[in-house]
């Protein structure tokens, strides 16, 4: 393949983070949280026509079996709690991915009832601007995500017990 | 020695078959229901407050995001509030470009309500095709008003601007498939086993029930009650459309299934017979102290611009009083009472939401049936949480 | 038009004492009645002259502007007429109080909770009155003028909106 193949032609090299990197990335299985109308576009992106699935994107409607959670809509004061609550059971490792403006920075809705972005709670990984953002908006910015995956150090070493696993900041 | 108690169940907020941050606390006698108290207040963003502290061009985006299923039928009922409490009229190719958004969105909304509906009984294939079909007016949406969901396009006097050119053709390419899609999932759902035993004779709410607990729109309907604001008090030229209001007789969920159903029908029939007697014209009313002027005398003229900064900027000054305007929109009667002191700002904009008044009948139609009908009484009632909260 | 109004002309035979002001505004008639009498208005509304669907029971709050500080404000509907009324009843701050409706209609039961919670008015002989809309333990009420509108705990925003 224009690689150097020490081990001769049926053998390929790659590291064992990059693997686990790798199946953490293809299978990211989220959380439905779809709390106002940025819930519905996150429908429309699973539905047939911007497919999710060929992503290996599943949603779950369990915390303890998905592995990231997609704030979609605005997050108000009462319903803060509850979403740390759910935060908090799913396993590591987890991602969190803030969609469209409200859940970003409280959106227009600067009023007595309304946390202004979940990142007063949660550490978000990446921000999906847009009120609502397009499908394609939202399947970028969980292709970005998958980027971040890749570039985690220590991935297989954390999943034997050994260290701790570093998250790329970007 | 069996001994029975009762066990509460939380259902909710984040739960995948309540649509939207709702909270049920179901008290249970093995599977039956005793008692439900609906928690609701977690999407509550402060709408009726926010809109006294911004104009009334900028409240039209807030509109919008109340029903997220159903965003034009909420711009116009604001709208029209607003109008009337001017006082002006609207020309008559806006208000038939009215008619036909309306519609679109009644479409656009009852698709979801199916979708989600027979998801949460069980039957997946219609919620992919639904959302195929969604697809369609989405990006029609998109053409006219450049989002697909929250489009904030209508405004105070008519619309923002004129339709494009190719629009008749889509919208006619779009009445003319949907009939046979809806023929499709009639016949996925309404003879089927499953669906007869899991809807027929569940969530009945009798005629005088139904009125005494203020529920409207679909609802109302199913339980006999032959009342349509489209047709009882119309606005906006549909007093010119034929149109059937489809009753249900035995009042439970297969009857309101079957009202949306025929009400998807003859939306598509009013659709065709407002675009048909589509004439030429202005889509803005000859107001100038409120409709912003064409963009070519803004970019050109120094009095388009200094017109247009000022209603951007400080808004129109509307006459002192109240008014209480409701439209049919797909979730029932949604209302707007709103009080102006004479500024630009409103005084008080109370929004009337259906899904809130109809939520409040959820005990009375599901007590003593079983847990697993409580999610299809859900469905049936079609609540938005973005209305209810508001 | 508001005096040949038919339930203007009934309620003013009935109720002449209660009713206050009868006004019109782009063809909607406004009552405007003494609070104590409300649950005999609405009782007699529904059950004598068919205003069955109570479609909207609200508050505005009137401070500074006039007195009494807030307005109860109830639409009504009726579906074998097909007409519109809307009754109005003061309520002052001191006593905030009044008789709740939702024994005539039971869709302002829930309506009557969000002007509780939201503006503060209390409802005597409500069967449930509690915080609909805010959580349980939250002070104030949020709807009324004196609140601020990005919440008690924040500056307010110093930029022009419009």
């Amino acid at each position: 393949m224009g690689v150097n193949q020490p081990l001769g032609d049926s053998f390929i090299t790659a590291s064992l983070d990059g693997l686990v990197n790798w199946a953490r990335k293809s299978s990211i299985w989220p959380m439905t949280f779809g709390l106002a109308c940025c819930a519905i576009e996150m429908m429309a992106t699973g539905a047939s026509h911007h497919d999710l699935d060929r992503f290996g994107i599943i949603f779950r409607a369990s915390p303890r079996q998905s592995d990231c959670i997609i704030i979609a809509g605005t997050v108000t004061k009462k319903m803060l709690p509850v979403i740390k609550t759910v935060y908090e059971q799913m396993p590591e490792p987890k991602w969190v991915v803030a969609l469209g403006a409200c859940a970003c920075s409280g959106g227009i809705f600067d009023t007595y009832s309304v946390v202004q972005g979940i990142d007063e709670a949660l550490p978000v990984d990446v921000y999906i601007p847009g009120c609502p953002p397009r499908p394609e908006a939202l399947l970028y910015g969980l292709i970005k995500l998958q980027e971040k995956i890749m570039k985690d150090k220590n991935s297989f070493g954390s999943t034997i017990g050994f260290g701790e696993r570093l998250e790329s900041a970007a | 020695m069996a001994s029975t108690e009762i066990m509460t169940v939380n259902m909710g907020p984040q739960h995948p078959s309540t649509h939207g941050v709702l909270r049920l606390v179901v008290e249970l006698d093995g599977e039956v229901i005793q008692k439900i108290t609906p928690h609701i207040g977690y999407l509550h963003r402060g709408v009726e407050k926010l809109s006294e502290h911004r104009t009334y061009h900028q409240t039209i985006p807030l509109t919008d995001r109340l029903d997220y299923l159903s965003p034009m039928n909420n711009n116009f009922g604001y709208v029209l509030a607003v109008e009337k409490l001017l006082g002006i009229e609207v020309p008559e190719r806006a208000q038939t470009l009215r008619v036909i958004l309306s519609e679109l969105t009644r479409l656009k909304s009852h698709l979801v309500w199916l979708a989600c509906h027979a998801l949460d009984i069980g039957a997946m294939t219609v919620f992919i095709y639904a959302f195929r079909e969604r697809e369609m007016v989405m990006s029609l949406y998109e053409k006219i008003s450049g989002a697909r969901m929250t489009s904030s396009y209508f405004r105070v006097g008519g619309l923002a601007t004129d339709v494009y050119d190719g629009f008749e053709k889509d919208v006619r390419e779009i009445i003319d498939t949907f009939p046979g899609h809806f023929d499709t999932y009639e016949g996925l759902l309404t003879k089927n086993t499953i669906w007869l035993n899991r809807t027929v004779g569940n969530g009945v709410i009798s005629y005088e029930d139904a009125v005494d607990y203020g529920i409207t729109g679909p609802a109302l309907r199913g339980s006999g009650v032959d009342w349509d604001l489209r047709r009882d008090n119309p606005y906006s030229g549909y007093e010119k459309y034929q149109f059937k209001v489809p009753v249900g007789e035995k009042c439970d969920t297969f009857d309101r299934y079957k009202v949306r159903l025929v009400e998807m029908r003859e939306a598509v029939k009013i659709i065709r017979q407002a675009l048909d007697s589509l004439k030429p014209g202005p889509v803005l009313a000859d107001a100038p102290q409120v409709t912003y002027p064409p963009k070519e005398s803004v970019y050109n003229t120094i009095e388009g611009l200094i017109h247009h900064f000022k209603i951007a900027s400080e808004g129109f000054p509307v006459p002192e009083g109240e008014v209480y305007q409701s439209v049919e929109a797909p979730k029932g009667e949604l209302g707007y009472y709103i009080v102006s002191d004479g500024g630009t700002k409103p005084y008080r904009m109370r929004i009337r939401p259906p899904s809130f008044v109809n939520l409040g009948a959820i005990e009375k139609m599901s007590k003593g049936s079983m847990i697993a009908d409580l999610v299809a009484v859900i469905g049936t009632l079609d609540i938005v949480l973005g209305e209810i909260d508001r | 038009m508001a005096e040949t109004n038919r339930a203007v002309i009934k309620l003013r035979e009935k109720f002449a004492a209660s009713v206050l002001d009868v006004k019109e505004f782009r063809g909607e008639v406004t009552v405007t009645v003494k609070r104590e009498d409300i649950v005999a208005i609405c009782d007699y509304l529904k059950s004598g002259l068919e205003y069955n669907l109570c479609t909207d029971v609200t508050a505005v709050d009137y401070l500074g502007k006039q007195e009494p500080r807030f307005m109860m404000v109830y639409n009504l509907y009726s579906i074998p007429n097909k007409d519109r009324l809307r009754v109005k009843a003061g309520v002052p701050e001191n006593d905030c109080t009044i008789d709740t409706v939702s024994c005539v209609w039971n869709s302002a039961n829930w309506l009557e909770r969000e002007v509780y919670d939201l503006m503060g008015v209390q409802f005597n002989n409500h069967p449930d009155l509690r915080r609909i809309l805010m959580t349980d333990d939250w002070v104030g009420h949020p709807l009324r003028k004196d609140y601020p509108v990005q919440g008690p705990g924040r500056e307010p925003y110093k930029g022009r909106l419009s």
